[in-house]
C-alpha cells in the first residue's frame, strides 16, 4: 500500500517536471497549450516548439538522470559505500577523457564525442577492474582504491589535453561546458540509441536487486547467502558503466544525481533495492528534467550548465541527509 | 541424515597457515561447540566448513559430495552461516533481513513465494522477533541484531548451521536461549549444528560435542564430559584455570595463586 502511494507519487513528479520542463524556453507558453502539444493538438508553431525543440531536451535529461540514479543505487549497494557514485569508479573521468579527446583529435561528425565518452566510460571500468584486481583478489576496498587511481590519472590526460592542444583550446568554452554538465537538444535517433541503452540497463538492474541487497552484511554473507559474489560484482560495474556511459555522453559529466537520488529514497522507500532501482529511476528523471529547467530559466536568455544546478543544490541536500542520519545514529 | 565432513584440511590465508590436517566428520542432530584459545583457527574451520576458504590441500564433503563441485546456491541451500558483522549502512527492516535468508531460493524475479514467508515467519518467531518485525536493523541493540542475523540464518532452511561466536553480544539469558535453541534445533530438525564459543561452561553444558582447536591443530573431540578436563584446559589455555570433573564439568579460575 504505502509502496503504491509512493509510487503514485514519483509518477506524479515525472508528469510535472516534464510539463513544467516543456514550459521553460524563450518563447513563453500557457500550460494548456503546451499539455495541448504533448497532446499533439495546436498551431504548427506551439507544436514545433514544444514537440521538436522542448520535449527531446526533456525526455534526454530524464533518460540522464534515471541513468545516473539507477547507477549510483547500484554502486551504494555493491560497495556498501553510501558515498559511492558513478563517479568512484572512474566512469566519468574516463568518459571526459575520452570525449575531450575526439575534440583533440578534431573529429567533428556528428556522434563522434558521444561515442568517445561511452568508449572512455567502458575503458575506464575495465582499467579500474584490471588494478582492482591485481592484489589477487578483487574487493570492494581495491575498486575504490582503483578508481581514485584511474581518476587521478585521467584528470592529469584531460588537464594536459585541455592545455597542450591546438584543436582543444579554441573550443574551451564549449569543452568546459560539457565537462560541468549540459543537457543539449537532442535529435530523436540519439534518443532512441540512448532510450534503448539505458531502458535495457535499467532492466538489468532490477534483475539484480535480490542480489544486491544480500550485500548489505559485506561479501561474504552474500556469498553465505548463496551469490556468487565476484560474477555479480562484474555485472553490477559493467551496468553502471552502460548507464554511466550513456547518460554522459547525452549530458556531459553532471555530479550528484547518482549519489544525492537514493540516499533521498532510502527513509521513504527503505532500503530493498526492488523498490529503490525503479524508484531512483524515476526521482532522477523528475530530478533532472527539473534541474535542466533551472539551468535554462536562471540566468534566461542565456543557459547554466545544468550541473550547476545539481551541484549548488545537491550538495547542502546531501549535507542536511547526512546531519539528519548522524542525529537518528545518536538517538 | 546429513555429514558435514574435512578430510586432511589444510587452509590459510596468504604464507600463513591457519588450520592444519583437520579430520572431522559433524553429523545431523549434533551441537558440536568448537573451543579454543585466540588465533586457533577456529574461525578458519568455520570458514572452511561453509566453503568459503578453499583447502590447500584436503577437502571437505557434504554428504560425500566435495564442496568445490556446488555452485554458492547450492550450498547456501544446505549449509547457512550466522555471520559476524552485522553493521549495514542502509535501514533494512528486520523482517527484511530475514528475507535474505531466502536469497538462494527467490525465483528469477525475486519474488518472495508462500513457502518463503511462512520460512521467514517461522524463524522470525522462534527468535521471538514478531514485535520488532518493522523497525531498522540499525536501531537494535546489539543482542537483538544477533538474533536478527540468526534467525536470517535459519530461514535458509539449511540441513548445517554454522556459527562463530553466537553468544558474543548477549547476556546470559539471552546466551542460554541461544544455544538451547541451537540444542534443540539440532535434535528436532536434525540438524548439523556447529558453533564456535568462547565460553567453556556453555559448551560442557550444552554441546553434545566439543572440538578444542589449538595451534591450527584440532587437539581433542568428543563429548564434554570425556574432554573437557583439567590436564587439556591446562595445556590449550594456560594454567589459571580449574576444573571440576563432572557432566558437565565446570571450568573455573584459579584466583590469587591459589
Amino acid at each position: 500500500m504505502r509502496t503504491a502511494v509512493v509510487f503514485g507519487v514519483l509518477l506524479c513528479c515525472v508528469a510535472v517536471s516534464v510539463i513544467v520542463g516543456a514550459l521553460v524556453g524563450a518563447v513563453p507558453l500557457g500550460p494548456g497549450e503546451v499539455l495541448g502539444a504533448i497532446g499533439g493538438h495546436g498551431d504548427p508553431g506551439t507544436l514545433a516548439i514544444v514537440r521538436d525543440l522542448r520535449l527531446p531536451r526533456v525526455v534526454g535529461a530524464a533518460l540522464i538522470g534515471g541513468a545516473l540514479a539507477v547507477a549510483g543505487t547500484l554502486l551504494q549497494g555493491l560497495l556498501r559505500n553510501p558515498l559511492a557514485d558513478p563517479y568512484v569508479t572512474g566512469t566519468s573521468a574516463g568518459a571526459s577523457l575520452g570525449a575531450v579527446a575526439t575534440i583533440a583529435i578534431g573529429a567533428t561528425a556528428p556522434f563522434v564525442l558521444p561515442f568517445g565518452a561511452f568508449a572512455g566510460a567502458i575503458l575506464a571500468v575495465a582499467v579500474t577492474w584490471r588494478l582492482a584486481a591485481l592484489g589477487g583478489r578483487t574487493t570492494v576496498l581495491t575498486v575504490l582504491l582503483g578508481g581514485v587511481v584511474l581518476s587521478s590519472f585521467a584528470g592529469a590526460l584531460l588537464t594536459f589535453l585541455i592545455v597542450a592542444s591546438d584543436r582543444v583550446v579554441p573550443r574551451l568554452r564549449a569543452v568546459i561546458g560539457w565537462l560541468l554538465g549540459g543537457v543539449s537538444v537532442l535529435d530523436s535517433s540519439e534518443l532512441l540509441v540512448a532510450g534503448l541503452v539505458i531502458g535495457a540497463g535499467a532492466v538489468v538492474a532490477i534483475a539484480l536487486a535480490p542480489r544486491l541487497d544480500a550485500f548489505a552484511f559485506g561479501e561474504e554473507t552474500a556469498a553465505t547467502l548463496g551469490v556468487d559474489v565476484d560474477r555479480t560484482a562484474t555485472v553490477v560495474l559493467v551496468t553502471t558503466a552502460v548507464l554511466t556511459a550513456a547518460a554522459v555522453a547525452l549530458g556531459g559529466v553532471i555530479g550528484f544525481v547518482g549519489l544525492v537520488v537514493p540516499h533521498a529514497l532510502r527513509p521513504v522507500v527503505g532500503a530493498l533495492h526492488r523498490r529503490l532501482v525503479p524508484a531512483a529511476f524515476l526521482a532522477g528523471a523528475a530530478t533532472l528534467v527539473l534541474a535542466d529547467a533551472g539551468a535554462r530559466s536562471v540566468l534566461a536568455p542565456s543557459e547554466l550548465p545544468v550541473g550547476v544546478i545539481t551541484g549548488a543544490v545537491g550538495g547542502p541536500f546531501f549535507l542536511a541527509l547526512l546531519l539528519r542520519e548522524q542525529r537518528r545514529m545518536r538517538v | 541424515m546429513t555429514s558435514l565432513a574435512t578430510r586432511s584440511v589444510t587452509a590459510g590465508y596468504g604464507d600463513r597457515v591457519a588450520l592444519r590436517d583437520a579430520d572431522l566428520e559433524l553429523r545431523s542432530g549434533e551441537l558440536v561447540a568448537v573451543v579454543g584459545p585466540n588465533g586457533a583457527g577456529k574461525s578458519t574451520l568455520i570458514r572452511v566448513l561453509a566453503g568459503l576458504l578453499r583447502p590447500r590441500s584436503g577437502a571437505v564433503s557434504l554428504d560425500g559430495i566435495d564442496l568445490r563441485g556446488l555452485d554458492r546456491g547450492q550450498i547456501a541451500r544446505r549449509i547457512a552461516v550466522v555471520p559476524q558483522v552485522f553493521d549495514t549502512l542502509f535501514p533494512f527492516s528486520v523482517r527484511e533481513v530475514v528475507g535474505l535468508g531466502r536469497t538462494a531460493r527467490l525465483g528469477i524475479l525475486g519474488r518472495a513465494s508462500a513457502a518463503d514467508r511462512a520460512a521467514v515467519a517461522r524463524a522470525m518467531r522462534e527468535l521471538d522477533l514478531d514485535s520488532l518485525g518493522t523497525r531498522p536493523i540499525d536501531a537494535l541493540s546489539g543482542g537483538e541484531r544477533q538474533r536478527a542475523l540468526l534467525a536470517m540464518a535459519l530461514a535458509q532452511e539449511s540441513d548445517v548451521l554454522l556459527l562463530d561466536e553466537p553468544t558474543a553480544h548477549l547476556d546470559p539469558a539471552h546466551q542460554l536461549a541461544t544455544l538451547d535453541l541451537l540444542r534443540r534445533l539440532a535434535a528436532e530438525r536434525g540438524l548439523v549444528v556447529v558453533a564456535v564459543l568462547h565460553d567453556l561452561n556453555l559448551a560442557s553444558a550444552l554441546a553434545s560435542r566439543v572440538v578444542v582447536v589449538a595451534g591450527g591443530r584440532v587437539v581433542s573431540d568428543g563429548p564434554p564430559a570425556r574432554i573437557v578436563n583439567e590436564e587439556l584446559v591446562r595445556s590449550v589455555f594456560g594454567a589459571r584455570l580449574a576444573v571440576l570433573p563432572g557432566d558437565p564439568p565446570f571450568v573455573l579460575p584459579r584466583v590469587g595463586g591459589r
